[in-house]
């Protein structure tokens, strides 16, 4: 797959004299951010025991009836703002019916023709320039138990926790074309929920999911191929092998005379393959309806407005001020704003300190060490505070930059104080001209053979004369003043 | 001092305020009565050592400031109630005993009410006779063999048999007020939003409605006084002023403008019916009130409509009995096999007949020219009533375009079951609250009730209306304690 991410790089399936373009469309399951689930006030937080966040609504129990979260549409509508799409005024919730042990309702309340956001667009920072991706829509839905087969060999167990916890499902236009693409629109999305705080796009823990389809059609060609359906895939990396897989699965069948099947698929993450699951003919038919346990959803315009108002600054935006205010290069804004944490480390730093230091010790130093250490930046053994001071150490001069990063390896084992770093340890600076002068003409004296050199043409043993003052003042001296008051006393 | 089981609800109330009888002599009169009449079937479940302690608890420490102070009441099993075991008539749930009190139950539980029991009604309420229910037939007090309507069936036999001065039922099709007319007693069913559905065992949700089941208008409106409240855990619940219908209860019905939908003139409909209808257009006329004909052009569509609707929401709502957490199980090989088993043998041939009626009108291919088309015409019958309602205050019909049938008659005849209901789903489509009020006889002696219908939210005025029509028509119930040796 490393081939195919190259940069700038188009991703096309050569079989024989034909060249294949592979179409994507993903349809993300986010979970919302909230204390307590869709229709129902059971917590929601994650790996609890089993079924000891479940209400008697999310067990179906007789008679039980859904009430709907309002903090839970709110996270809708705020995540549809982020995606720059149309908010429905009115949306309507449907059942999904379909039998299955998880499923204590034997539905699932979904939105269907009705969404409570209608289409957006996602702006794409890929290495040759931006890339729009529509957004076809999002809707809400609840979420199922979990069916454990692997604890009992003779039962399958089933966990409704997760029963009825919030989903958005985020459904895009087939409009991405590269592994590359899906990469960057799945970090993408999570960045702009991860900013609005309405998913914590935890993939991991399953905050996070796609079904993905696929199609593939000879390049240049307008018409959309057949898709398949790849359900439930948990990570980016799968995603990406996934459709590697399926799409040169689909440009075999088609170059062998075939014709492609619309079908759903599984991914199996252990063979590295995708397989049928169910055919279109196979497919369930859910017969959806609107749920007349909920009357429709329909929303003021002064609620809208108002969740409009409190919008957080997106990663879109923060990368256009960033380039504008601190004159950043798109890359390094990029790099900053992808990760809402990022951001706000950065905009700690570089407030109390030198924004370009900031910008090269967060993305160069930091970064290092936090991959080192395997830590996100929430977990940084430095503190942004403790991080600026060290840069207006190395801005006023107190410190060099090579001793700044012997006192960074210092300040990561417990976040140390920089400043108390420099006192204890002596590595202040030497920027008294009269000091560094007379550690100069000391080395002057000490060197008289390579003093005539220099004199005499040798340019380069300048290098050498700077070595020595650095190491004679034990690398405290200010580079700059040496160089100076040096090129004075040889010239 | 008359006996305590001939008492009406009201009076019952008054006498424990005066403490002239105690609730544990009441509570006990009915479960005496109730013990003697097992021959009726309308109990699935009884609750009286219970209600006795309970009764003797309020008789220790009386509160008579309740509505219902310390008064015993049996309501219908498909309301769920705390520690007492509710079946909705149906195998599937035969052992089932929530943990939870409906609101509407929860609501008489809180005003000094007494639960002695569970009564019988048609599976899932399903039914118009209460021959589908799994805890067998019910028999109608009015005679032998004669069903009690459905699918309230357990709610009016025990009514109309005194085994509990009042009861409440639920109305989808006319679940309330065909088995009172059946059974020579009152029956309002409230506008959709005024009861909360909040532990009542779903049928059709969108037209699932609990209401009072009385022997008299004014027992009704102390009745809907206590049951219906605004519920934030039902969203379908509507905060509106309600009541006090009791207070406010009077006969003057002077000025009402009543209108006669003349589409509810069916062919077959009996003689004495028709009479019955003339005969409280006049009541009105002669206590100052006008009679308009009206046009409700749509009348005719609403039976089919109705049975598109209902059966597609009860095939959804049904999907939940799957012997996975709760209720009866069969074995199966594996999960579908455990399903289907399950459903098969856990649910009767009704419920199977509007599941399957259901899932059929929602799949697709269908869903357009069944359900949506179904959905489409319920607005126009919705507009006919919103029409009507620019010209009459109420609307007076018959309950039902017939009294009461023999038990089997119509059991391997599902459609003309379906047709009992022609007067009633209507309203439930509408959404619209109506009452049912015993007016008279058929040849054969049995019971004929009329219907009054509502605006919206105005139960007060169909109340009246009701009061002042039963003042007037002097009913009486002809029951001779058949059944009792």
């Amino acid at each position: 797959m490393d081939k195919l991410s190259e940069e700038n790089k188009e991703y096309l399936i050569k079989r024989n004299t034909n060249e294949y373009e592979v179409v994507i469309g993903l349809e993300v399951h986010a979970q919302v951010l909230s204390e307590s689930k869709l229709f129902s006030t059971s917590p929601t937080k994650f790996g609890s025991e089993p079924n000891t966040q479940v209400s008697l609504v999310d067990a179906a129990f007789p008679g039980m009836l859904p009430v709907i979260n309002e903090f839970c549409i709110k996270q809708a509508i705020k995540t549809g703002i982020g995606l720059n799409a149309k908010i429905n005024k009115k949306s309507i919730f449907d059942r999904k019916n379909y039998f299955y042990a998880d499923l204590p309702q034997g539905y699932q309340i979904s939105q269907y023709k009705n969404p409570i956001v209608g289409e957006g667009t996602v702006t794409l920072d890929l290495p040759n320039g931006e890339k729009k991706i529509g957004i076809e829509r999002l809707h809400l839905e609840q979420d199922a138990g979990k069916s454990i087969h692997d604890i009992d060999p003779n039962n399958t167990l089933v966990d409704l926790n997760r029963s009825g916890v919030a989903l958005m499902e985020i459904v895009s236009k087939p409009d991405l074309r590269s592994l590359d693409e899906v990469n960057s629109y799945i970090k993408k999305l999570r960045s702009i929920m991860r900013y609005l705080g309405t998913c914590d796009g935890n993939m991991q823990e399953g905050s996070l999911r796609a079904d993905v389809n696929v199609s593939v059609r000879k390049k240049g060609s307008k018409e959309l191929g057949t898709r398949c359906e790849i359900k439930n895939v948990n990570s980016i990396k799968f995603m990406q092998m996934a459709i590697d897989y399926e799409a040169n699965r689909q440009v075999d069948v088609i170059e062998e005379g075939g014709s492609i099947d619309q079908e759903t698929r599984l991914f199996d993450t252990k063979k590295n393959e995708t397989r049928s699951m169910r055919s279109k003919e196979d497919a369930h038919d859910y017969r959806y309806f609107p749920d007349p346990d909920l009357l429709p959803l329909e929303l003021d315009e002064n609620f809208i407005n108002d969740i409009k108002k409190n919008i957080p600054e997106l990663p879109d935006e923060k990368k256009k001020r960033f380039i504008e205010k601190f004159k950043l290069s798109p890359y390094e804004a990029n790099i900053l704003v992808s990760d809402i944490d990022t951001s706000k480390y950065f905009e700690e730093v570089s407030k109390n300190s030198d924004v370009k230091l900031a910008t090269n010790w967060i993305t160069g130093e930091l970064f290092a060490l936090l991959n080192e250490k395997n830590l996100e930046i929430t977990e940084s053994p430095i503190s942004s505070k403790n991080l600026a001071k060290l840069i207006n150490l190395i801005k006023k001069g107190t410190i060099s930059g090579k001793i700044a990063k012997t006192i960074f390896v210092i300040m990561s084992d417990g976040d140390k104080d920089p400043e108390k770093i420099v006192e204890e340890k002596g590595l202040k600076q030497q920027s008294d001209p009269k000091e560094l002068e007379k550690i100069i003409d000391k080395i002057i004296s000490e060197n008289p053979k390579n003093v005539g050199l220099y004199k005499s043409g040798k340019d380069k043993l300048f290098g050498f004369f700077v070595g020595q003052v650095m190491k004679s003042s034990g690398g405290k001296a200010n580079p700059q003043l040496v160089n100076e008051i040096l090129k004075k006393k040889l010239n | 001092m008359s006996n305590i089981i001939d008492l009406k609800l009201f009076e019952l109330v008054e006498k424990i305020k005066k403490k002239e009888i105690s609730s544990t002599e009441v509570t006990k009169a009915f479960i005496d009565r109730s013990q003697k009449s097992k021959k009726l079937n309308s109990y699935i479940t009884e609750n009286f050592e219970n209600a006795l302690q309970k009764a003797k608890k309020f008789d220790e420490k009386p509160d008579f400031n309740k509505k219902l102070p310390g008064i015993p009441l049996a309501v219908k099993d498909l309301f769920c109630t705390k520690n007492i075991r509710t079946t909705a008539g149906s195998k599937i749930l035969e052992n089932f005993i929530p943990t939870y009190e409906s609101t509407v139950t929860q609501n008489i539980l809180n005003e000094g009410g007494i639960i002695i029991g569970k009564l019988n009604c048609d599976e899932f309420a399903m039914g118009s006779s209460n021959e589908t229910s799994f805890f067998g037939n019910v028999q109608n007090p009015i005679s032998e063999n004669l069903v009690p309507g459905g699918s309230s069936g357990g709610s009016s036999s025990a009514l109309a048999a005194k085994l509990t001065p009042a009861t409440i039922g639920t109305d989808t099709g006319g679940s309330i007020r065909q088995p009172a007319s059946f059974t020579g007693t009152v029956g309002l069913k409230p506008t959709y939003g005024s009861c909360s559905r909040y532990g009542i065992v779903a049928f059709a949700s969108s037209l699932d409605q609990a209401g009072p089941m009385t022997h008299n208008v004014k027992d009704c409106a102390l009745m809907l006084e206590v049951i219906s409240s605004y519920d934030n855990k039902d969203s379908t619940s509507v905060d509106f002023k309600r009541g006090p219908y009791l207070k406010d209860l009077n006969e003057n019905i002077k000025g009402k403008k009543i209108g006669i939908p003349k589409q509810y003139r069916v062919d077959g409909m009996p003689k004495e019916m028709d009479e019955l209808w003339k005969k409280g257009m006049k009541i009105i006329q002669d206590n100052g009130g006008e009679i308009i004909e009206i046009n409700l052009p749509n009348t005719n569509y609403a039976l089919p409509t109705y049975y598109i609707v209902a059966p597609a929401e009860a095939s959804s709502n049904l999907a939940r009995y799957d012997g996975v957490k709760y209720g009866f199980r069969s074995k199966g090989e594996n999960l579908i096999d455990m399903y289907e088993k399950t459903r098969s043998e856990g649910f009767g041939d009704e419920v199977k007949r509007r599941i399957m009626i259901g899932t059929y009108v929602l799949s697709s291919g269908y869903y357009d020219a069944y359900y949506l088309k179904a959905q489409k015409v319920r607005r126009l019958i919705k507009n006919d009533f919103d029409q009507a309602y620019k010209k009459v205050d109420a609307i007076l019909t018959p309950s039902t375009p017939s009294s009461a049938f023999k038990i089997g008659e119509k059991t391997n005849d599902p459609v003309s079951m379906y047709l009992n209901d022609i007067f009633t789903v209507p309203i439930n489509l509408a959404g619209l609250p109506a009452i049912s009020i015993p007016a008279g006889h058929d040849k054969a002696g049995y019971p004929l009730g009329l219907q009054v219908i509502g605006k919206a939210f105005d139960e007060q005025n169909i109340l009246n209306i009701a009061y002042s029509i039963e003042k007037n028509i002097n009913f009486k119930n002809n029951i001779n304690d058949w059944w009792i040796n």
